[in-house]
């Protein structure tokens, strides 16, 4: 080894900085950390961090009641219950044989739907911020949120941890108002979309801050497992309601949007009109849901029994592919029970993604993954 | 001058200010509140005192009241100094500012540059916060708010020059006085005559006073509070309040150079009575712009902020200055001036427009809005 050349000695030394953001640190959508290593404003390493939220929640079903187990999926992904709690009911109903009676499905379909835009429109709101908006894309979109939530209270009895679908359909029936409440629901929703529309689509700003930043090509999202508007993002238009159409989904008329850089803009743009295709499922299924009927598959037992078997349900929650595995051994707890988050797999490749930008640019790439904590540590 | 001693007016004249800034502190932090929140669809403050009018008041109290927080490896003196460097030469600057024709505590001949010059020496406030604090959030923010004022700076003070290069002064042009700068504006604006400057000066000052879409330094999602991080009670109570001094200092440049300050429309004669409320209104007017860029507008990226000054603003501000040279050696008439400006305005508004829009590796985008509203179910 040479010694270093005599001038070097004259140099200032410089140092890389290691900026902590997280777990504690307003951008990070709850106690995500990423350790940055910073060259003045630029990211040169990117080290999440992890696991600050992790309850055990693959293990703790595992010692419940199918049913009980249903409010641990509430927990996982706190922004897409009813989703959740669908992929695990779906689960349990192959690993049974169920048939969900017609009313059920769209109820379930309804809800679904509607907690998907209730989704994006947190994460719109948040994003808005961390892109730095003054909160006035967080107020808007909590404006239209409040509206879902009121229907969701009026469904469920619960603002958040809703505990609403079941193995079979779903616990009781509608509110008598439900069709009306919900008509208002989409009308005001809508309006609210073109709010949002009005005040970031075409801002100035934002189209400098977003657009072309962190662009993933098609195969590499393919390859770094990412699913939902992430995956859509990059040109892939894959959609399990429309690849493999579970329950009702068939039935529907609906688009995939799909972007053509998979940036940040683009991922903006996808769930932006995936809201607005959400809508158009719900009035479809308004009108051709069943006044009445039953709403839980007939003959079941107080408790359930799955027999033997292996069994994995996926849907497309507002973030992705949201998986459910089941292993049962024929009693009535799941023996081994395991999630497959979608915030988790798209988050994989932040640190691909986020090195070589500006700081301020990993804080928004960060957002535009549309993390939820307690998905990612469960 | 008020009674025959000089001490004394000088003395009284001071009050004033030392009594104004607190009391439009607290205005100014309920006017903002309520202006965003009316922006964004909510009420704002309500609970404290009628419509919320004393929360600003119960505010001051509380920081007032808070336990002044050191951080313990903190630098101690850079610390502690660092909030009066930065609220002093804010005050300072406010010495010379000219209200009306006698309104002011002491009118110089170099009044624009005085106010301009001094104000800028907060930057050496906010780095040393951002040292002091041995907080890194907080040193990058003073990385930031260094890089940021100070190119900023420039375009700021060659757009105020420009004015000053071609004011009417009862013995020719070219004045510092603000007193004059105003008067020379007796039948049109200088807005009007300098369009592309009051555009230098009011992007420049939206960036002097760090606010959206240039809050970089304080950037709450990033850097959280920049230089302010570590602070707490009176000592971030000071910060904010400089801040707000900015506002006001700047606002008042801006309408006393561009808008005619107490003399459009209504001339030189009609007295303080008239005079106070239009300088109020005038200024009220661009802090309110202020505002409204905060509610609506996110952040820009350090590097396209630092763009923008050096490519977009700077080249212009030279722009306009040479062609006011031109006017003054040729003797041309207002009118070309104005033109000139104008073309400069143009320009860049084309350039602004180029910098944020430029054609991206595009093919069909995701129908975002069009194709949604026209599918009915």
């Amino acid at each position: 080894m040479a010694a270093p050349a005599p001038e070097h000695r004259h140099e200032l030394e410089t140092i890389d900085l290691y900026i902590n953001v997280g777990p504690q640190h307003p951008a990070t959508h709850g106690v995500f950390r990423m350790v940055l290593t910073v060259n003045g404003e630029l990211v040169e390493d990117c080290d999440p961090v992890i696991g600050y939220m992790h309850r055990g929640n693959e293990k703790l079903p595992e010692n419940c009641d199918y049913r009980q187990a249903i409010g641990y999926h509430d927990r996982t992904d706190y922004l897409a219950q009813f989703n959740t709690e669908w992929t695990f009911c779906l689960a349990v109903e192959k690993l049974m044989g169920l048939e969900v009676p017609e009313r059920a499905e769209y109820i379930r379909v309804i809800l679904g739907e509607l907690n998907r835009v209730a989704s994006h429109m947190m994460w719109v709101g948040a994003f808005g911020t961390d892109v730095g908006f003054f909160g006035t894309p967080f107020m808007y979109a909590f404006r239209e949120r409040e509206v879902i939530q009121d229907l969701f209270e009026a469904v469920t009895g619960e603002r958040m941890m809703y505990n609403y679908f079941r193995p079979g359909g779903v616990a009781w029936d509608l509110p008598d108002d439900f069709e009306e409440h919900c008509r208002y629901v989409i009308e005001h929703v809508r309006r609210g979309i073109d709010d949002l529309d009005a005040l970031m689509t075409d801002n100035e700003v934002f189209l400098a801050r977003c657009r072309g930043l962190s662009p993933v090509t098609p195969e590499q999202a393919i390859n770094w497992g990412l699913s939902g508007p992430m995956l859509r993002a990059c040109g892939v238009r894959h959609d399990l309601r429309r690849a493999e159409p579970y329950s009702i989904y068939d039935r529907f008329d609906f688009e995939i949007p799909v972007g053509t850089q998979g940036d940040v803009y683009d991922r903006y743009l996808v769930r932006m009109e995936e809201m607005r295709q959400s809508l158009r499922i719900v009035e479809q299924a308004l009108r051709q849901m069943p006044r009445n009927g039953p709403i839980m598959a007939a003959g079941l037992k107080r408790v359930l029994r799955p027999p033997p078997g292996e069994v994995y349900a996926r849907t497309e929650s507002p973030r992705g592919e949201y998986g459910v595995y089941i292993v049962s051994r024929g009693g009535d707890k799941p023996w081994r029970h395991k999630v497959r988050g979608a915030s988790f797999c798209n988050l994989s490749p932040l640190r691909e993604m986020v090195v070589g930008n500006y700081v301020a640019d990993a804080i928004i790439i960060l957002g535009s993954i549309d993390i939820v904590l307690c998905e990612v540590d469960r | 001058m008020i009674g025959d001693n000089p001490w004394l007016d000088g003395l009284l004249r001071l009050l004033v200010i030392a009594v104004a800034i607190p009391v439009a502190v607290i205005v100014l932090n309920y006017l903002e509140r309520k202006v965003i929140g009316r922006v964004q669809n909510r009420l704002g403050p309500m609970r404290v005192g009628p419509y919320g009018t004393l929360q600003a008041v119960a505010d001051t109290i509380k920081l007032l009241t808070k336990e002044d927080v050191r951080p313990h490896s903190a630098d101690r003196w850079t610390f502690e100094l660092a909030p009066y460097v930065v609220v002093v030469p804010s005050v300072v600057a406010l010495v010379t500012l000219p209200l009306t024709e006698d309104l002011f505590v002491r009118n110089l001949a170099l009044g624009l540059f005085f106010i301009l010059a001094v104000s800028t020496l907060s930057i050496v406030g906010l780095v040393m916060a951002g040292w002091g604090s041995d907080n890194k959030y907080a040193i990058l923010g003073a990385m930031r708010s260094a890089a940021q004022l100070i190119s900023y700076e420039i375009p700021l003070v060659m757009a105020a020059v420009a004015v000053a290069m071609v004011a009417h002064t009862p013995d020719g042009r070219g004045t510092l006085d603000l007193v004059q700068i105003v008067d020379g504006q007796g039948r049109v604006p200088y807005i009007v005559w300098q369009s592309l400057a009051f555009f230098i000066f009011t992007v420049a000052a939206l960036a002097e006073l760090y606010r959206q879409p240039f809050d970089i330094p304080v950037a709450e999602s990033e850097v959280v509070g920049g230089p302010f991080v570590e602070y707490s009670g009176m000592r971030w109570a000071m910060f904010m309040m400089a801040e707000y001094v900015n506002l006001v200092l700047l606002s008042v440049l801006a309408s006393l150079v561009f808008l005619g300050g107490w003399n459009w429309p209504l001339g030189n004669q009609v007295g303080p009575a008239l005079q106070v409320p239009l300088i109020v209104l005038k200024t009220a007017l661009f802090i309110l712009f202020f505002f409204w860029a905060r509610a609506i507008l996110p952040r820009l990226r350090i590097d396209q902020l630092m763009a923008y000054s050096w490519q977009v603003l700077l080249p212009l501000a030279f722009y306009q200055i040479i062609a006011n040279g031109l006017v003054l050696v040729y003797d041309w008439p207002d009118v070309v001036l104005g033109l000139l400006s104008g073309a400069g305005t143009v320009a860049a508004a084309y350039l602004t427009y180029r910098m944020v829009r430029r054609p991206a590796p595009l093919r069909a985008r995701v129908p975002a809005a069009a194709a949604a509203r026209e599918v009915s179910v």
